[in-house]
């Protein structure tokens, strides 16, 4: 007797463990994801308020742009003005600042070093402190630079150049003599470590004049610092009244408040996104912990009853359920907690390999992130142990007298009915949605298929049934007796199957949901290359950066170049707006062909033609002005001349490009198509193109499939990105598998037992319980993949727009079927090789 | 043994068993030196108080248990050195068994579980073997009724009926009856005499019940571990007599 109750406890300790593991998990990714995104933010507000001076004076208008793209302003800060500010009482110190964009690193090797992702920063050192009175970069070896042929790097970008002190460094400017070359003398990094990925080009001030400048002695900003006891608005006050019109002074603080608005909402998605992620991992883990805690108090219904003929009350057998849940729960969040930290710390090691580095140091445990972890893991718990309990507590006491625990006929009925109806409810907001709900369609499709999911889930073990019975006919068919045994036990209780299985479903909607839409948004970008892009050549730069003119310049000398047409992008506000406004020069109609709506695309001087959506969304037609204004100030007033569709070969507004020029901006260019002659051998001019784009490895030469291959990989990255957060949800997942094998093998003991008196060898046991888990891990492909299949499509149907083709990925719902074979041949390792360890002679006599 | 000569061969043979649970202080002889040969074509019981070795006994015959010692024969293959495979198959060809309780897969249906070890085994169903034992056990109509569905004596008869579908060497019943009222045990009971009478079975069962040892044609007495007496043909005052006097001698 005292063995078995060992035993039973052993075997007790072990459910606690897996259902444990569900929280464990889920608690761990909530936290790890928290842990990350304070990380994240604590690095950048670093850097910023780090970086930050008490006051600044810089070109009007200089922060509404991103001045990535935008090209360099040419209003600049004369020395004088610099003389002038530091005459004032208020200002201790105004050190002129000198910053360009669009310059590149080269490793020793040629290479492109940063490219992807964070920003190359290029500025000259001065020793003025930040807002704090702290130094804005720390050195890490050798010295500043002083002559103008001198650079610091930041620390990571010299390691992944592989450039030693003294060495030449090799750079790409972004216009005029585009190789460039300085020698390192020293490395830095900003006060507070690391650069979160940017790559820092620091030059003397007149090394840094003679690159974005043409060499003048003139500034793009000036740094101020406050006198002792003058606060940021008295010096932003004193300054105003000295500067010149096409300048303004604003505070430290605002500046800082900028960079974070600007950089907060890129954080922002980042942190919304790993969110949702921890939210389906959380809900996954419920499920889990629901059924785990159901098929203990099933099996334990005896025990229970006997507790309750012994004179427990109702409430009492459901409140001790509830504590175990909840010891559990504590017990599991808190290791999930420090699981999360090294989670936080592959999440990082992620990330800073896409290039935003993220110090270790700023990964660290906040109350905040303690407190929700302890609140969303036990609340879970608690929520799911919850009907389970309520079961508990209904068990008769009579039941303690019952040979055998009664199997509850499953009352399915009431679950089909509200089930079918809620199916309803969720196909009534997709339709809407589709239909064209107000506001944005896919958030209807989006809720109704969320509502869809968690039917699906609950009305699992009825719509499941065909699937369970077609996996007990393949199986008996294909493996015999043990087939058709395993497709039996996963038929037997239904619920059981369908709520394990529900966990699977989950992960794998979700991830077929995404599957139709990549598949969709790598069709539309196929269909549209082809439809739009009727250049043979396309030459852009990575994440569409400007470049120096100088590599058309090479490009239209290549033999058999018929026509090249220049591009350029730039930041210009419209109507208290930002927009992306394309400057294309005179060939630009030569090669395509706008679907013009009114008036004409041959834009001469001042003139525009608009795209008909943006038009109607301001309001003007052919014939009225539009004013641009520009980075530094400069305005620039258009009359538009035509209307067309829109187009992915230019912006909303397009233009003539020497109006560039007038806009006070640099000619940079940052698209160029080429048409071929008729005639010329396409595979020789595409490869001296490329050697005529090789000396500029940020710019590549594409035809059309390499083209849309480049847009594409950008989009399936993101996709992998997203698969691989949602194998975290799957593998939760098969820990509910293995958990319900689990306690069904022990459930079952007597009947294994049987099997092995009886004839069947080991190996037919195992096989015969990895079946049923690859049944269970089968149903829960097969509603997952078909139930995203259907939103996938829905979705597809609002975002027209921007998905024009729908596809639908075969191939990878073939492999996800496969993965979820693998999935159920994994999760039934332990539990087969526990169930044909038994002894059969124990087997049988187990009570 | 071996001077008489009408005796038909054995089906299951145990020479000088031992089995030890435990060790030192605590050691417990199961048995303690059994040499019995099972008559090929017979209906034996095995009986004995409760400890007496008799489950012990029939587990190590029936390829479920290893003795410590000792040397066991079934239908002519010595157990000793046979692995876990060896074991399984064994059991699933040549082996039919009938347990107190708990004796169908609840998910499979009567002729499922009938036919489960021929299913295991991949061996072709013996259509008219199979129609006779099922007639035998009465049970045509009840062929595609689960286990839930049928009566405690159904069940077990199932269980016969399944113990006997693969034709094996000889099958072992542990206390077949001990759960059925007395008209249900009466028909597994008499069922089990008759595919000794009519299909020349060989069958063991282990009981302490000297009613179902009446239908036997040989009983088995052990006690503590050793066998101790033995009656042919035994009608059940006889059993009775001879059980009292056992448990007499225990007692003293």
């Amino acid at each position: 007797m005292f063995r078995l109750t060992l035993r039973n406890l052993l075997a007790r300790k072990l459910r606690l463990v897996m259902s444990g593991l569900s929280i464990v998990l889920g608690v761990a990714f909530l936290s790890g994801v928290l842990v990350f995104s304070n990380g994240l933010s604590t690095t950048f507000d670093g850097i910023i308020y780090g970086s930050t001076p008490d006051g600044v004076v810089r070109a009007k208008d200089f922060a509404e742009f991103d001045a990535g793209y935008s090209g360099t302003p040419k209003n600049v800060v004369t020395p004088e003005t610099i003389a002038e500010l530091e005459e004032l009482p208020e200002v201790d110190r105004a050190d002129g600042d000198v910053a360009g964009f669009g310059m590149s690193l080269l490793a020793s090797d040629g290479t492109l070093v940063g490219g992807t992702g964070a920003p190359t920063l290029a500025f000259n050192y001065h020793d003025g402190p930040n807002m704090d009175g702290g130094d804005i970069l720390e050195l890490d070896s050798g010295r500043w630079p002083e002559s103008d042929q001198e650079i610091v790097l930041d620390t990571g970008a010299a390691e992944n150049g592989e450039y030693e002190l003294g060495d030449e460094v090799q750079l790409l400017a972004p216009y005029g003599e585009i190789e460039q070359t300085a020698t390192l003398v020293g490395t830095a990094e900003f006060n507070g470590g690391g650069t979160a990925g940017a790559t820092l080009l620091i030059f003397s001030t007149e090394g840094a004049q003679r690159l974005f400048l043409d060499g003048k002695d003139v500034f793009n900003r000036v740094s101020l610092t406050a006198a002792e006891g003058v606060s940021q608005e008295e010096l932003r006050d004193a300054a105003a009244e000295v500067i010149p019109e096409d300048l303004e002074a604003v505070t430290g603080d605002k500046v800082a408040d900028e960079s974070e608005a600007a950089i907060g909402e890129f954080l922002g998605i980042i942190k919304i996104f790993l969110i949702v992620f921890a939210a389906i991992a959380v809900l996954v883990g419920g499920f889990i912990i629901l059924n785990t805690f159901s098929i203990l108090v099933a099996q334990r219904s005896r025990e229970l009853a006997l507790m309750r003929a012994l004179g427990a009350a109702r409430d009492q057998v459901t409140r001790s359920v509830l504590l175990e849940a909840l010891v559990l729960s504590f017990l599991a969040s808190t290791i999930g907690i420090g699981l999360g930290l090294l989670l936080s710390r592959g999440l990082a090691s992620i990330f800073r390999a896409i290039g935003l580095d993220i110090s270790s140091a700023a990964l660290d445990l906040t109350v905040g992130t303690v407190v929700i972890s302890y609140v969303v893991g036990v609340a879970v718990t608690m929520v799911a142990a919850y009907l389970p309990s309520r079961r508990a507590g209904r068990v008769a006491p009579v039941a303690a007298m019952r040979a055998e625990a009664p199997q509850a006929p499953a009352p399915l009925g009431r679950r089909a009915a509200i089930g079918g109806a809620l199916l309803l409810v969720g196909a009534a907001l997709v339709a809407w949605g589709v239909a064209g709900a107000p506001g944005p369609d896919a958030i209807w499709v989006g809720i109704g298929g969320v509502v869809w999911i968690i039917t699906v889930a609950v009305i699992s073990p009825i719509i499941g049934k065909p699937v369970l019975v077609g996996c007990r006919a393949l199986f008996s068919r294909v493996f015999g007796a043990p087939g058709r045994l395993a497709g039996e036990n996963a038929l037997r209780d239904a619920r059981r199957t369908g709520a394990t299985a529900s966990a699977l479903m989950i992960g794998l909607a979700l991830v077929s949901t995404i599957g139709v839409l990549a598949a969709s948004m790598n069709k539309s970008i196929d269909d549209l290359v082809d439809e739009e892009f009727t250049a043979d050549y396309l030459v852009q730069s990575v994440n569409f950066v400007p470049f120096s003119t100088s590599v058309g310049d090479d490009l239209a000398d290549v033999n058999g170049v018929s026509v090249l047409s220049r591009q350029q992008y730039v930041g210009a506000k419209i109507d208290g707006e930002t927009e992306f406004v394309a400057a294309n020069d005179e060939r630009f109609n030569d090669i395509y062909d706008l679907d013009v709506v009114e008036g004409t695309t041959d834009v001469q001087g001042a003139e525009a033609f608009v795209a008909d959506e943006y038009a109607d969304e301001l309001g003007v037609g052919i014939g009225d002005p539009i004013e641009l204004t520009f980075p530094g100030g400069k305005k620039l007033e258009l009359e538009i001349v035509g209307i067309v569709k829109p187009s992915e070969v230019t912006a909303w507004v397009s233009f003539p490009l020497d109006q560039v020029e007038q806009a006070g901006l640099a000619r940079q260019d940052t698209s160029i198509s080429i048409l071929l002659e008729d005639g010329a051998d396409a595979e020789t001019v595409k490869n001296d193109l490329d050697d005529a784009a090789s000396d500029v490895p940020i710019v590549a030469v594409y035809d059309k499939e390499e083209f849309s291959d480049s847009i594409r990989d950008q989009v399936n990255q993101l996709l992998y990105m997203i698969y691989g957060l949602l194998a975290l949800a799957i593998i939760i997942a098969v820990f509910g598998i293995v958990n319900t094998l689990g306690l069904s093998v022990i459930e079952r003991t007597r009947e294994v037992g049987l099997l092995r008196a009886i004839g069947m060898s080991r190996s037919r046991l195992r096989r015969m319980i990895t079946l049923e888990s690859v049944a269970i891990a089968l149903l829960g492909a097969v509603l997952g993949l078909g139930l995203g299949l259907v939103v996938g499509v829905s979705l597809r149907e609002t975002l027209k727009e921007d998905l024009s083709s729908l596809a639908l990925p075969f191939t990878q719902l073939v492999v996800f079927l496969a993965i979820a074979v693998v999935v159920g041949v994994l999760a039934a390792v332990v539990p087969s090789i526990r169930a044909s360890r038994m002894n059969v002679l124990e087997a049988i006599a187990e009570e | 043994m071996t001077s008489v000569p009408h005796r038909p061969p054995a089906a299951a043979r145990a020479v000088d068993l031992r089995k030890v649970y435990g060790s030192g202080q605590s050691e417990v002889h199961a048995l303690a030196g059994v040499t019995v040969d099972l008559d090929a074509g017979k209906f034996t019981a095995i009986m004995g108080p409760s400890g007496s070795g008799k489950s012990t006994l029939m587990h190590c015959l029936a390829a479920l248990d290893t003795p410590t010692s000792g040397t066991i024969e079934v239908d002519g293959t010595g157990l000793a050195g046979l692995n876990d495979k060896a074991l399984t198959a064994l059991r699933r060809d040549r082996i039919g068994f009938v347990f107190q309780a708990f004796n169908l897969i609840p998910t499979l249906t009567a002729k499922e579980n009938i036919l489960l070890p021929l299913d295991l085994a991949g061996a072709k169903v013996d259509q008219d073997w199979f129609d006779t034992v099922v007639d035998a056990v009465g049970l045509r109509d009840r062929l595609g009724h689960r286990p839930s569905e049928m009566s405690g004596g159904q069940q077990q008869r199932v269980a016969c009926a399944r113990a006997l579908a693969s034709k094996p060497s000889i099958v072992f019943a542990d206390e077949p009856t001990g759960n059925l009222d007395s008209t249900s045990g009466a028909e597994v009971l008499s069922f089990l005499r008759r595919s000794v009478d009519e299909f020349g079975q060989t069958v063991v069962m282990v009981t302490h019940d000297a009613v179902a040892a009446s239908y036997c044609d040989r009983v088995i007495f052990l006690a503590d571990g050793q066998v101790v007496d033995e009656i042919t043909d035994p009608d059940r005052e006889q059993i009775l007599e001879h059980m009292t006097a056992l448990q007499t001698r225990a007692a003293g």
